[in-house]
């Protein structure tokens, strides 16, 4: 009796702790491994409208074949539009992740040395953007940065300019856009991170000698390392592929990865080449995150991070 | 350094002067002066929220005084921040860097001085040999056991060869057994060096083992200042008496009072004591009575110079080493008395027996305040 209830329960423990660890692997494997799949077979199969497919694997006469098209991906690489798109996406995402890197460093480090009292209200302000819709915010700056905006108008009528500035559809403008929307993914973690550490570790860096900026570079910032890491990459990743905010707010100079893909879906109704476009860039996002993350799993394996 | 001991001879290593800290209007440390010789390990010893941390804090130089001065061989160390002053501290659970090695922590001050490469491998390789810790230099801090933690914070401070060490609550962090194992390695690390030592602690053996002077912290003050066996065995007042070790107080009124004796009248009877306070007559006093200076016997004693009462056990507790009784006097007042097992254990006394207590006249003090 006993050794029966005690096997239920280890069945119950063992299959409760299988089903808390498995929901998120499936949540994953439902929305985007397979997903994911269905890209990846669509940039190998071949069309001659681009949106019906030929099947991919056959089975005639007991025999099974297997039709890949890696064409589009030589095209990829052929054409250097989209070389130089991805590049542009890379830096674009690159230089908002170190610009918002480095405002917000700074605000992450005070809140998590403000009053205790203040935190809430701070956190609160950080977030309070997510309470209107992204496309409103990211819209409200073509008011503020239009040759007849707000900023514009403002510097005309305090005399520093006859001229409006152009400053709508530029780089400028994109990046403004950009670093606004995504500052809080880069605050929070980092925030989260510095509030944790131990003051007294500074403290003793100061005592054997170092001043309050060694101190900082050499005990807060390497201590505040998964922080970095984290806010980098909620802000890298979606970057690369983002579409409203280079749409919205971007000119010709900024052209990104994910108009590409808007144009090969819905302009060029090529579905297998837009597929390779996205394989691609998940490919080059995906792959250098896994290997740091690899790396950096291992390092706190070693306890070296 | 000897340039500098013959300069500083006729004055104290260290001397705080009349130093305050206040936390809004609380004053965390009240007024509050010390001379501390070089050599010395000087324990500030308190309960908790004393303001013994606090103290340490203004020395390294964590905390600004809100009055007063702290001088270190003459010279005042106030408003030098703290990575320039010449101490160091063991923080109260170590704050090693956990991001660095062993080794690194170690050499972290070094390299702050600028010392040449070489220098800084050899002074190291030195320190982790005096703790004992050469196979873990390329280990990570949470890779180490407790003690060997407490040993790598002692050997970053004193690697930067400190005039002034500090340390907060040193032991605080380690289990009983291994306290006192590391209280006399601790001890003996700090004289061979032959640093200047202040420590923080609530635990009064830590302080009376390691210490050779101990201050007894109170609400931000100093209540006594002296050797641990001054403390234990002439406390200047009920409160250091109850705090260092246990004690049984007579609260009473001085009825004889000469140079070399006094006696005092208490519910339970005349105490004579062996020294006198000079007082006035009837003035209210008490008398501290250490457990373990009391005898216990079932005869009437014969000996008239000590002080003797009848009382009868009530419980008894067995420690080991010692038992420590419960015993009734005739007026209902209930004391401690510590009988140390000579031989081994036999249950003395019961419950219920009737006895006679006593103590001598040496063994008693008379407390004013
Ligand atoms: N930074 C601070 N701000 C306000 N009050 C403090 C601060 N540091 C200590 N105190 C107060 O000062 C008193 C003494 O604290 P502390 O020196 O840490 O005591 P101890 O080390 O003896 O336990 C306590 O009442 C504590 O609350
Ligand atoms: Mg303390």
């Amino acid at each position: 009796m006993s050794t029966a209830t005690t096997l239920i329960d280890k069945m119950v423990d063992r299959w409760g702790r299988r089903l808390v660890i498995g929901t998120p692997y499936l949540y994953l494997i439902l929305v985007f491994s397979i997903p994911f799949f269905v890209v990846l077979k669509l940039s190998v199969s071949t069309s001659n409208d681009g949106i019906r497919f030929e099947d991919l694997t056959t089975f005639n006469d007991w025999v099974f074949n297997l039709t890949a098209s890696f064409q589009k991906y030589r095209f990829l690489l052929q054409d250097d539009l989209y070389l130089n798109t991805y590049g542009s996406s890379l830096k674009f995402a690159t230089i908002n992740t170190l610009i918002c890197l480095f405002i917000g460093y700074p605000f992450a480090y005070f809140m998590a040395r403000s009053p205790v009292s203040m935190r809430p209200v701070l956190l609160m302000l950080v977030s309070l953007p997510f309470w209107t819709s992204y496309l409103l915010r990211v819209y409200a700056w073509r008011g503020l940065l239009d040759d007849s905006g707000t900023v514009n108008s403002l510097l005309i009528w305090l005399g520093a300019i006859d001229e409006p500035i152009k400053m709508m559809h530029t780089a400028f403008s994109m990046t403004v856009g950009m670093v606004y929307t995504y500052l809080p993914f880069m605050i929070l973690p980092l925030y989260a991170n510095l509030v944790k550490m131990d003051g007294r570790l500074i403290e003793a860096a100061n005592d054997l000698g170092a001043g309050p900026m060694r101190a900082f570079w050499l005990v807060t910032v390497p201590l505040s390392k998964n922080g970095i890491i984290a806010g980098s990459m909620l802000v890298f990743i979606p970057s690369v592929g983002e579409y409203v905010i280079p749409e919205l707010l971007g000119g010709p100079e900024t052209l990104m990865i994910g108009r590409v893909l808007w144009d090969e879906f819905f302009a060029n109704n090529d579905w297998a080449m837009a597929s390779a476009v996205a394989v691609t860039m998940v490919i080059l996002i995906l792959f250098p995150l896994a290997l740091f993350n690899k790396y950096q799993t291992a390092a706190v394996g070693r306890g070296t991070a | 350094m000897a340039a500098n001991l013959a300069t500083t001879a006729h004055k104290s290593f260290v001397r705080i002067d009349r130093l305050t800290k206040r936390f809004g209007d609380v004053a965390a440390v009240d007024n509050v002066s010390l001379d501390i010789e070089q050599g010395e390990i000087f324990a500030l010893l308190g309960s908790s929220g004393c303001g013994k941390s606090t103290l340490l804090r203004m020395l390294a130089g964590f905390e600004t005084p809100s009055e007063g001065n702290i001088s270190l061989e003459g010279e005042s160390v106030i408003g030098m921040p703290p990575h320039q002053r010449p101490m160091n501290m063991m923080f109260q659970s170590y704050a090693l860097f956990p991001h660095l090695t062993v080794w690194e922590n170690i050499a972290f001050g070094l390299k702050r001085d600028g010392m040449p490469r070489a220098q800084i491998a050899a002074r190291v390789e030195e320190m982790l040999n005096m703790v004992q810790l050469k196979r873990y230099a390329k280990r990570k801090p949470h890779q180490l056991s407790g003690g060997q933690q407490q040993r790598v914070a002692l050997a970053r401070c004193l690697a930067k060869q400190p005039k002034l060490l500090l340390l907060d609550e040193p032991l605080g962090a380690l289990d009983r057994k291994l306290r006192e194992q590391t209280q006399f390695e601790l001890v003996s690390i700090i004289k061979s060096v032959g640093v200047t030592c202040v420590l923080v602690t609530h635990d009064q053996e830590e302080a009376m083992t390691m210490a050779d002077r101990i201050a007894v912290m109170s609400e931000g003050r100093f209540i006594q200042v002296g050797k641990p066996h001054e403390i234990y065995e002439t406390p200047n007042s009920r409160f250091v008496a109850d705090f260092i070790g246990k004690v049984n107080l007579f609260d009473g009124v001085l009825a004889i009072d000469e140079p070399d004796h006094c006696a005092i009248d208490t519910p339970e009877g005349r105490f004579y004591v062996a020294h006198g306070i000079t007082g006035t007559i009837g003035m209210d006093v008490s008398v501290a009575l250490r457990p373990e200076k009391i005898g216990l016997q079932t005869e009437a004693p014969t000996d008239t110079s000590s002080n003797a009462f009848r009382g009868t056990v009530v419980d008894s507790g067995y420690y080991g080493s010692f038992s420590v009784y419960r015993v009734e006097l005739a007026g209902g007042r209930k004391i401690q008395v510590a009988i140390t097992h000579a031989e081994r254990h036999v249950e003395l006394y019961r419950r219920g027996d009737a006895l006679w207590v006593t103590c001598s006249a040496q063994s008693l003090v008379v407390l004013i305040s």
